[in-house]
């Protein structure tokens, strides 16, 4: 087990070097001034070239790429262009907003998702199934915006049950102390906010969490009902174990593997994918802070946020790998 | 780990899955017990009292809030409350009164400005504002090797109003004794009072950029009737009453959040349900729903800006005037207004708002007539149309001349292909658009607009349409040297009345030429509570919040 883990992070670094390659050329691949798009169109002339030599833009793309690869091994990953804040420092608070919504948003597909494709499978061919599976087609479609928008419109305009935006009551904020609003409430003492946090990301991680939800639906009810026809699930209901039993605890495990390869790689297209959840709830996280940096052409934050997101979404490949290992123990063999 | 803990891992975890699934199949609708807020009707209420803070509610966060590095206005709109001017504009005009100055003489020849500094007003830090504050930030925009200019800022509107190194307007600035401050111009400037004015050109707390340094820019300290408290960037700026201002009453409340809420719809939502209670840049056909709600009120910010389609001089097609005042007349900038501005905006006659002095309200605008685009267009020598389709950028964003770009270049394309010319519309990203306008080689016509800086034609004849500004705002690459001649005389012109004439003969020219098809001057539409008073939104897009209250 502890060799498997060793070799899998051992793979991390090719892979990690190729991405900051990758990232690094796609940018610099990207048209226009980068001088002219930060400073404005009422910039002067010199005070654009004068950004430009500071930035080190008037050098050749290797040599970038290679002062970028020295700073990012000291731990740095630059200053923003737009703000001049460290990007580091710049970064964390977006980064623990959008980790909170796509823990909720997860949280919310995977009970909702798997549940649903669960019973789906064990009550084939019942209501139940027919009605869950047209809500996850309709849920693989659904446009985000417009999902973000209706319930908007229906939970907080008309029936005024939740709040439209933001993480908190900006009335009476949070202070912040990890950014993770909800752990921030708790610390702060503040048993009132809990609440309200908690009410902020319901509907944003429901439009986020929804298309993983439906596809977490779709493959475990398929991936069920492979294993509910195989024999030893025949033979466990032979044996008499009730049916609740031989599916949670029989069969799920078997039919958990491909499902949680979905989870993995929803998890990780949720961490970048957030733009547009993140921009119709006004959520400050890492999407729309790394949009903003494209459309003001900040090089150095998309960089280092296409490079963060690149980062956890192997991480979170590799602990979809560990967990394979943990659920069936053939696969740390291969 | 152990294997048999792992296993009771799982087993805990299928549990909870298991127990998820009961409450998912009994809650079915989704309404279950939680999502009932305790605090009523409104979730973000204000409490007991009368409310006062302010949320407002805005696109985009702001880039800087040091007012003097950064050109465009959402950094700006912060830099009005922590702030102020020697002079400001008045409510609601591009007019000027007396601000940090009480009062000003100008020397017959318009060489030397002495301006009377207010007495006893104090900066945000407890430090005194006074005449030697005053030289410390002039001199501090001046010198290019100012300690004060920090890695990567440039006082780009210092460079534009008062022109670039090497041809400065103003000569020096120096302290006559501890509340009054000289002037001396190395040439007469007209707009020199107006240009005092802009919010880019605050006085700012000498003692806080010496301490601060680069981090000015994020704890801005100045004279203005609000404190700077916190920035969390892209989403909240607070700002909090500053007690000792100088203006009597003023501000009104005693908290503003600013938050940044880029989506329209979403903005308006969260206004709806009381989460903001100021907000701008409503979408015209959201403005509807307003109607019969006694809650909330509907804004007109006065128009201060044109939208226009210009041509690309660059391109043969539109060497010929001829062929741009043809297409100048084949656009029902009417049906336009009517559909896609949800009729809030004027068509557009000419380069300038009709509110601004210096307006040519005797120029007869192209009329919509088809008959004469085609006559034109034959004379022109394409009697059956343009050959080549043309390729027409629309605007990728959204701003508030122009709300939907595209839209407004599909009508424009189906009223050009009633006279035979047919046009691509291309939206490019809209950094990569700016580019492509600039270089001048990827279109063949395009969609812009420009929102006024301050009360002077200057700024949009000028900027927008003068040899000088290629490459750089005058993206149709227009020339014409009688026009250049006059727009330059204005700027020396000491005379408001002679500045007018040389104006309204600048639009005659342009008028003439039709570098541009000027389309609408729109009405920029802001939503708030109703029992907000004393907003007074202004033309230039940016106001002081301190006369703002609850009812």
């Amino acid at each position: 087990m502890n060799s498997y883990i060793v070799k899998r992070l051992a793979i991390l670094i090719p892979v990690l070097l190729g991405m900051t390659l990758i990232v690094f050329s796609i940018i610099h691949a990207i048209p226009g001034d980068p001088a002219e798009t930060i400073l404005g169109d009422k910039a002067t002339e010199q005070s654009k070239q004068a950004l430009r030599e500071q930035l080190g833009l008037d050098k050749p793309w290797f040599q970038q790429y290679g002062t970028y690869l020295s700073e990012l091994a000291h731990g740095d990953l630059g200053d923003s262009i737009r703000t001049r804040q460290p990007i580091a420092r710049e970064m964390l608070p977006y980064l623990a907003a959008t980790l909170e919504l796509t823990v909720a948003s997860m949280f919310f597909a995977i009970v909702v998702g798997m549940n649903a494709g669960i019973v789906s499978a064990w009550k084939r061919n019942s209501w139940f199934d027919y009605v869950s599976m047209v809500i996850a087609l309709v849920g693989v479609s659904m446009p985000i915006f417009w999902l973000g928008l209706m319930e908007q419109w229906i939970f907080a305009n008309k029936l005024h049950w939740l709040p439209s935006i933001g993480r908190m009551n900006s009335r009476d904020p949070v202070e912040a102390v990890t950014h993770l609003a909800v752990i921030d409430a708790f610390i702060g003492g503040r048993m009132d906010q809990v609440w309200t946090v908690i009410k902020h990301l319901i509907l944003p991680s429901i439009a986020l969490g929804t298309i993983p939800m439906a596809v977490i639906a779709r493959i475990t009810r398929s991936s069920m009902l492979e294993v509910m026809d195989a024999d030893y699930i025949r033979t466990a209901r032979a044996k008499g174990l009730a049916s609740f039993q031989v599916v949670y605890k029989h069969a799920l495990k078997n039919a958990a593997i491909p499902v949680l390869t979905v989870i993995g790689l929803q998890t990780g297209s949720l961490l970048g994918g957030a733009v547009l959840t993140e921009t119709i709830f006004a959520w400050p996280g890492i999407g729309r802070y790394i949009f903003e940096a494209i459309s003001s052409r900040d090089y150095p934050v998309i960089q280092s946020g296409i490079l963060i997101i690149a980062f956890l979404f192997v991480i979170i490949n590799l602990i979809v790998d560990l967990l394979y290992a943990v659920l069936d123990r053939r696969i740390r063999y291969q | 780990m152990s294997k048999k803990y792992a296993k009771h891992k799982i087993w805990t975890v299928l549990l909870v899955l298991a127990l998820g699934a009961v409450l998912a199949l009994s809650g079915c609708g989704g309404s279950g017990e939680g999502a009932k807020p305790e605090a009523g009707k409104t979730p973000s209420g204000a409490g007991e009292g009368v409310q006062d803070t302010l949320i407002y509610g805005r696109g985009g966060d702001s880039v800087a809030l040091d007012p003097a590095i950064v050109t465009e206005s959402e950094s700006l709109k912060i830099g009005m409350q922590v702030f102020d001017t020697l002079l400001e504009y008045k409510v609601n005009t591009t007019e000027i009164q007396p601000g940090l100055a009480e009062s000003w003489e100008v020397s017959p020849d318009g060489l030397v400005y002495t301006f009377k500094l207010r007495q006893g007003v104090k900066f945000h830090d407890g430090s005194d504002f006074n005449a030697e504050a005053v030289v410390f930030n002039f001199d501090r925009w001046a010198d290019p090797k100012s300690p004060y200019k920090f890695e990567g800022d440039s006082f780009d509107y210092y460079d534009s109003m008062f022109g670039p190194e090497g041809s400065r307007v103003i000569k020096e600035v120096k302290a006559v004794d501890a509340n009054s401050v000289q002037f001396t111009l190395n040439k007469p400037q007209a707009p020199f009072l107006q240009n005092i004015a802009m919010p880019s050109f605050s006085i700012a707390s000498p003692k806080a950029i010496q301490e601060k340094k680069a981090d000015f820019k994020s704890n801005p300290v100045g004279t203005g009737p609000f404190v700077f408290k916190e920035w969390k960037r892209n989403d909240t700026i607070t700002l909090e009453k500053n007690p000792n201002y100088w203006k009597e009453g003023q501000p009104k409340l005693a908290k503003i959040i600013v938050r940044s809420i880029p989506d329209n719809t979403a903005r308006f939502n969260a206004l709806q349900n009381g989460e903001i209670d100021l907000m701008e840049d409503l979408n015209p056909d959201d403005a509807k729903q307003l109607d019969g709600n006694s809650e909330l009120v509907k804004i007109e910010r006065p128009s201060f800006n044109v939208a226009y389609i210009g041509f690309n001089l660059k391109k043969k097609t539109f060497n010929n005037p001829k062929v741009r005042q043809a297409l100048n007349h084949a656009v029902n900038k009417q049906a336009i207004v009517d559909a896609l501005f949800a009729g809030q905006a004027k068509p557009a006659v000419n380069p300038m708002p009709p509110t601004l002095w210096g307006y040519n309200d005797s120029i007869q605008d192209y009329a919509y007539d088809l008959d004469k685009a085609k006559s034109l267009l034959a004379e022109a020598g394409f009697p059956n149309g343009l050959p080549e389709p043309l390729t027409f950028y629309a605007m990728p964003v959204s701003r508030p001349y122009m709300p939907d770009g595209k839209k407004v270049a599909e009508a424009i394309q189906a009223d050009f292909e009633k006279i035979g010319v047919k046009v691509n519309i291309q939206s490019p990203e809209w950094a990569t658009y700016l580019d492509d306008l600039k270089a001048g080689e990827k279109d063949d016509l395009y969609m812009l607009g420009w929102n006024g800086d301050n009360g002077d034609p200057d700024n949009f004849l000028y900027t927008l349409l003068d040899k000088d500004t290629i490459p750089g705002n005058n993206r149709s690459f227009y020339v014409n040297e009688e026009l250049h001649k006059v727009l330059v005389k204005a700027q020396v012109e000491v005379d408001q009345d002679k500045r007018g004439e040389l104006y309204k003969q600048a639009q005659v020219i342009i008028k003439q030429d039709a570098p541009w098809i000027p389309l609408v001057h729109s009405t920029p539409l802001m939503a708030g509570k109703a029992n907000l008073k004393g907003f007074v939104p202004s033309p230039a897009g940016m106001e002081a919040y301190g006369n703002i209250y609850f009812e």
